[in-house]
Order: structure tokens, then C-alpha cells, then sequence
């Protein structure tokens, strides 16, 4: 074990695929001898050649075309997207490329090892081209996978489960946690599983949906909701798509109530999914309505952040709402 | 860590100096003259019998197999179609100066290609019949061919991405140390998509042994070139890339043998891309879904009529006494047959059965989309007449 932040875990699972596999290739803008605006990519070029480690051109389409080209070809692409706020020029590419690439193919032909990874999410000042989660235009595209996790650990055995499955994921790692979530990461080898969502505290009283850097928040307003006698029990969803029914289920007929958090906006937010899934699995279950805890459906904005996060006041407000209903 | 100038070899001026169209030449290689003869400068390529009268061959199969299926379509029996009349030289005989291990990335009027490489006319009709013969399993519109064992890779309808695909697949093919290159095709309307610069650009930087063919054929549906860019065609941009690029008669079999034959040994032996623009004119319409009268006369279709490269290479074939003109009327003639047997057969081939509509969208199903089908299943088997090519397989 090491005290590892989220930046140094991807850096890690980085290195260790990329010692095991050579035909995994990183790539994108500044991604080379800099290592990456944010650093994930820090000495992989050092250490694996310029061949396997490389600078693109900035072309957000073209870095996804050529990752589809070469997964296609037999390589193992991780391709890097600087901003998620940046990923819409590679649109077309991913959804109608990389995800309908097998399918067209009748399964001859797959984009299965390429893994897109991009930082997304707000509270870093970066105002509406810093700050997106696009995760819900992605999940409306079958044939892609979507991952994001919460916390070192889980970004480095989730990212080696991304890179080595045979499906094109979408890799969303949390900027504001890169350097302020910090925890004992394994040094080995490790894989935490796709399409499974990871109980983070059990409880009876409500369920608390969310992923990535939405977990604390839940996490702080679960200690707010105990005080007044409330037991939360907290899901981190960890895969958006495929997306664990099952577990989330299970917890809403356990305790009868559920609230899903995400900064994305509301409206066509993948809360909206959810609700729609649950409602209909869940109808005899539930106590009271399902509450959505989401980013108001505006640009996201710069200076007003904080009052735009969908934050552990809003989400403690929603818990008891919820309970009084 | 190594200084970096961008003003090295920026020569300096003390005028404004106005750099324009027209001030670098991009010529056109010529071989064969229209009337098939050589022209006196010219060299004629290095190139056997065997190979010329396969590029030979497979040119008349094609035109005869646009010429049924457009028919085909026309009397309603598939629900599309794209010939390449006029056209064929520029994609059979790229396709005859590679080596069949190089990927073919194509957009979709390269069916010359895709038949030079050993495309059987079943496997032409299974795909435009989407039946369960077809290994691309009936999942996409007629003449979007796909085909693993021969390197040609599946047609995507969306113009242009396979562009920096192909810099992508050929980079992986260096990297693997493959001796292969990939081939992309496109015409000169897809090169205003984003993703031809993306591609060539990349492909530029990041030192990727893939040829771009663009077949520059005058029209994109019914928007002709000069309405569609202002530069020196598509060759121009090449050199902006810093891509090395060859300009060449589409309508010249030789020529584009030769043009391609050198673009593979540069791609191949200096790790570079190269562009090479066809000049040619697509005698066809766009598809079956429109009428190009309505767009351009008569007379400049006869022009190109004039140019035919099928007509150009059997002249050429002739001189050097490797054409048999008794051959190829029964090659004509059995081709014609064959496409129509084919046809018959592909037709009647059921459709895939009703489980194939959520295989391959992940490597394997995933629970939501068994539900799904599990609950198609029971809907299909409630109205069967309404889902007539399924229910009577549904169990």
C-alpha cells in the first residue's frame, strides 16, 4: 500500500498496464514530456518512448478518430480528453464510431480496447468550460461504457478493469479530487468491476445515489441527516453504463426512499434514468417520491459555484424532505 | 530538454509578399493519353498481364454489377444503391498496386477495391440483401461492405471519420512492425469535413504510413467542387500538412497504378503519409436517390463519357496485345449471369434471427438489453403477422 492521490493512481495504473502490455499507447494534448495538464501522464513518456506516450495535434476529433483507428487495427489506446467540456468535437467519433463499431461490423471489426479517459466536474473556479459532466449525453449511446470513480483506490482498479475490457469506455475522472482525495492505493496489481455499484455505508432510512466526487458530499450530508436520527445508507454507482439495477434496487426496497446527487443539470440528467428505473421496479416500495439532488439547468456558472453545486445543504434539505413526506 | 524554434527555415521579407492560388503548379500525372496510347514522356509502370487485365476485369465486372443493381433497385428490390461508373479506374487499380495485408479503409464508392481484393458477387448481394449470410449481419444500409479476412474495413456512413481512423490504424500498424500500410478513400466533399484535417494532420505529426485517396469526381450529391472549396483541389492541402502528394488522372488506370504503387514504398520506407487526388468525374448519380439532371447538363457528362478509363485501358491493352476482345465479351456476359443468379439466391436468404439485434453492441449482452429482447420476444410472439421476417423463429 501507498498514500497515493487520484492523479498519482491513474499514473500508476498507467504504468503498470503499460508494463505488462505494449500495445498500450497514451495519448493526447500536452500528454508527452509534460505529462499532462493535470500531470497523469507524468514520466510515461520517460519511461516508455515517445512511441507509446505522445503529444496529439489539438484536435479533440482527430485524437478519438485515431484512437478508433488504432483500437481497430489491435493496439490498446488510452486516449486522453484535456476537459470533458472539450470532448464535443470528438462527438460524432464516439457515438457514431466507437460505439456502433462492432455492431456494424456484425462483430468483425471492435474499438473493444480503447478507454477515453477525461477529468470532469465543477468546484475548481473553472466556470462553464471547466466545470461539465457530460456523463448523460454519453449514456443515451448503447455500445459505450461509462466509469467513474470517487477516490484513488477505486481510479486505479477501475481504470486497469477499463483499459483491459473488451468494450470502448469512458473513463470520468473527478478534477476537483485529483489532488485533494488522498488514500492507501495498492502497489500491485489490481481491477475493481464494471457495471458494479459499491456500497459505501449501509443504512435503513433512505438510499443516497451518486457517483465520483458527489460521494463526500452525500458522505457529509449522511452525517448531518445521523444527528437528527436519520440512517442513510450511500451507493456510489461507479458505472453509469452498463448501470447496476440490481444493487440500487435492493437498497430502495430496504429502505422505501431514494435520492440521486449529480452536478450535471436536471433536466435529461441520468438522475432522470434512475427515477424512471426505480419507479417502475420499485413502485410498491417506495415511501415517498424520489428526490433528485442535481446542478440547476444553466450553463455552469463561474462565480456563483457554490450556490449552483448541488451541495450536502441542499442534499441534508432533500434527506429530511424526503423522510417528512 | 531540446530548444524548439519555430522561425528556423522562416526566410524573411521587406515587402508584403502574397502567397496565392496558382503560384505552386500541382500537375496531374498522365500515362495513357484518352485514345490509350502513351504519352511520349511518359513511363509506363512496371506491370505484368496478369495484373493489368485483372485491373482489366474487375473494372468491367463492376460497371456491370452497378449497372443490375441499380436496376435491382429500381424494380424494388433492395432499398439502395451507389455506383461508381466512371470512376472504377480510380479505386480497382489503387487497390492493385497494394499488398493485400494493407487495411482498406473506404468511404463507398469503392466496391473496385473491394472486388480487386476477391469480394464474391454472393457476398456483394448478401450484404445489399442485409440477409444472415452477411457477416456484417443485415446492420446496415446496402453497400456498406465489411470484410475482416480481406482488410477492408466496415463502411461507415458519416463522411470522413474513417480519416484519421486510417492515421490511427497505421500507426498501430508500425508500432506492431507490421509491413503494411493503410489505404483511405474518400471524395473531395468529405475532405471539408473536420475530420480530414484532423487526419492528415495527425497522420503528418505523428509519422503514419497510410495513403489518402481522395477520388475528387466534381460533384458531392449535386454541390460541385468549385462550390465546395476555392483552393487547388485537394492536393494543395496536402502540402500544407507537410504530407507528400501526388496529383493523378482518376481516369488514367495506369497512372493511379504507378502514383499508388510509389505512395506505398515512400509510406512504408519513410514512415509518412501521402496524399495522393484523383481527377476523375462520378458518371453516376450520387445514389438511387437522385437524378443529376437536375443538376448538370448532358453535354458535361458526354465530355467525361469521352475519358473512359474502361475504354482507355482496353485501347492500352490492346497495343500491347493483351486484350481478347472474344474474353471479355464472355466475361461480360457470365458476370451479368452471375450477378443476377447471385441476386436471386441472396434475396430469399432469411434476414438474421431476432437475438442478433442485441448481439455485438458490447462483447457480451448485458442484462438490460436481455430484457429487452426477452421482452421483444414475448411482443413478436403476440403479433407475429405484424413482425413477419422474425416471429415464425421466435421460441
Amino acid at each position: 500500500m501507498a498514500k497515493m492521490n487520484l492523479l498519482q493512481a491513474i499514473n500508476n495504473a498507467l504504468i503498470t498496464v503499460m508494463e505488462q502490455d505494449e500495445r498500450v499507447m497514451v495519448f493526447g494534448e500536452d500528454v508527452g514530456h509534460f505529462g499532462g495538464v493535470f500531470r497523469a501522464t507524468s514520466h510515461l513518456q520517460e519511461k516508455f518512448g515517445k512511441g507509446r506516450c505522445f503529444n496529439t495535434p489539438l484536435t479533440e476529433q482527430g485524437i478519438i478518430g485515431f484512437a478508433n483507428g488504432m483500437a481497430s487495427q489491435g493496439s490498446v489506446p488510452v486516449a486522453e480528453i484535456q476537459f470533458g467540456d472539450y470532448i464535443f468535437p470528438a462527438f460524432d467519433q464516439i457515438v457514431n464510431e466507437t460505439a456502433k463499431f462492432r455492431y456494424r461490423s456484425g462483430g468483425q471489426f471492435s474499438v473493444g480496447t480503447l478507454t477515453i479517459r477525461t477529468p470532469y466536474g465543477g468546484g475548481i473556479a473553472g466556470g462553464h468550460y471547466h466545470s461539465q459532466s457530460p456523463e448523460a449525453f454519453f449514456a443515451h449511446c448503447p455500445g459505450l461504457k461509462i466509469v467513474i470513480p470517487r477516490n484513488p483506490y477505486q481510479a486505479k482498479g477501475l481504470l486497469l478493469a477499463s483499459i483491459r475490457d473488451d468494450n470502448p469506455v469512458l473513463f470520468m475522472e473527478p478534477k476537483r479530487l485529483y489532488r485533494a482525495s488522498v488514500s492507501d492505493v495498492p502497489e500491485d496489481d489490481y481491477e475493481l468491476p464494471l457495471g458494479k455499484a459499491d456500497t459505501v455505508q449501509e443504512g435503513s432510512d433512505i438510499t443516497l445515489l451518486g457517483w465520483g466526487a458527489q460521494i463526500e458530499i452525500l458522505q457529509k450530508a449522511a452525517e448531518m441527516a445521523l444527528d437528527d436520527g436519520v440512517s442513510c445508507e450511500i451507493i456510489d454507482l461507479r458505472s453509469i453504463l452498463p448501470w447496476d439495477v440490481d444493487a440500487v434496487c435492493e437498497s430502495v426496497m430496504k429502505t422505501g426512499r431514494l435520492l440521486i446527487n449529480h452536478e450535471a443539470p436536471q433536466t435529461g440528467g441520468f438522475a432522470s434514468e434512475i427515477a424512471a428505473t426505480v419507479q417502475d421496479k420499485c413502485f410498491l416500495y417506495l415511501e415517498a417520491p424520489i428526490a433528485r439532488v442535481c446542478g440547476l439547468d444553466t450553463p455552469y456558472p463561474l462565480a456563483h459555484e457554490k450556490e449552483y453545486m448541488p451541495d450536502q445543504f441542499k442534499t441534508y434539505e432533500a434527506i429530511k424532505r424526503t423522510l417528512n413526506y | 530538454m531540446k530548444d524548439r524554434n519555430h522561425l528556423a527555415g522562416v526566410s524573411t521579407t521587406h515587402q508584403v509578399h502574397i502567397i496565392e492560388n496558382g503560384l505552386i503548379d500541382i500537375p496531374m500525372l498522365q500515362i495513357l493519353q484518352p485514345d490509350g496510347s502513351l504519352h511520349d514522356e511518359a513511363v509506363e509502370p512496371e506491370i505484368d498481364r496478369e495484373t493489368a487485365t485483372r485491373i482489366y476485369d474487375t473494372m468491367e465486372y463492376i460497371r456491370v454489377l452497378d449497372e443490375r443493381m441499380i436496376g435491382a433497385q429500381r424494380q424494388g428490390r433492395i432499398s439502395f444503391y451507389l455506383a461508381s461508373t466512371g470512376e472504377e479506374a480510380a479505386s480497382v487499380a489503387s487497390a492493385a498496386a497494394l499488398s493485400d495485408k494493407d487495411m482498406i479503409m473506404s468511404q463507398y464508392r469503392e466496391q473496385g477495391a473491394l472486388a480487386y481484393r476477391g469480394y464474391t458477387t454472393t457476398q456483394f448481394m448478401n450484404q445489399m440483401f442485409s440477409n444472415q449470410e452477411d457477416p456484417n449481419k443485415g446492420r446496415q444500409m446496402p453497400i456498406h461492405y465489411g470484410d475482416k479476412p480481406l482488410n477492408f474495413m466496415t463502411i461507415s456512413s458519416p463522411l470522413g471519420t474513417q480519416i484519421p481512423q486510417a492515421s490511427g490504424y497505421a500507426y498501430g500498424q508500425k508500432m506492431a512492425g507490421n509491413e503494411a500500410i493503410t489505404i483511405c478513400y474518400f471524395g473531395e466533399g468529405a475532405a471539408s469535413e473536420g475530420d480530414f484535417h484532423a487526419g492528415l494532420n495527425m497522420a503528418a505529426v505523428l509519422n503514419c504510413p497510410v495513403i489518402f485517396f481522395c477520388r475528387n469526381n466534381g460533384y458531392a450529391i449535386s454541390t460541385p467542387a468549385d462550390e465546395q472549396f476555392a483552393g487547388d483541389g485537394i492536393a494543395s492541402r496536402g502540402i500544407g500538412y507537410g504530407v507528400k502528394t501526388i496529383r493523378v488522372d482518376g481516369n488514367d488506370p495506369l497512372a493511379v497504378y504507378a502514383a499508388t504503387k510509389q505512395a506505398r514504398e515512400i509510406a512504408l520506407k519513410e514512415n509518412c503519409p501521402v496524399l495522393i487526388e484523383a481527377m476523375t468525374y462520378r458518371l453516376a448519380a450520387h445514389s438511387t436517390s437522385d437524378d443529376p439532371t437536375g443538376y448538370r447538363s448532358r453535354e458535361e457528362e458526354d465530355k467525361w463519357r469521352a475519358k473512359d478509363p474502361i475504354q482507355r485501358m482496353a485501347k492500352w491493352l490492346t497495343s500491347k496485345g493483351w486484350y481478347d476482345e472474344e474474353a471479355n465479351k464472355k466475361l461480360i456476359e457470365k458476370s451479368r449471369q452471375d450477378v443476377l443468379a447471385a441476386l436471386k439466391t441472396s434475396e430469399k436468404v432469411d434476414i438474421c434471427p431476432i437475438e442478433d439485434i442485441v448481439t455485438d453492441v458490447y462483447d457480451d449482452v448485458p442484462w438490460h438489453l436481455k430484457e429487452q429482447l426477452d421482452a421483444l420476444k414475448s411482443h413478436i410472439k403476440k403479433y407475429p403477422d405484424a413482425y413477419p421476417k422474425t416471429s415464425g423463429r421466435v421460441k
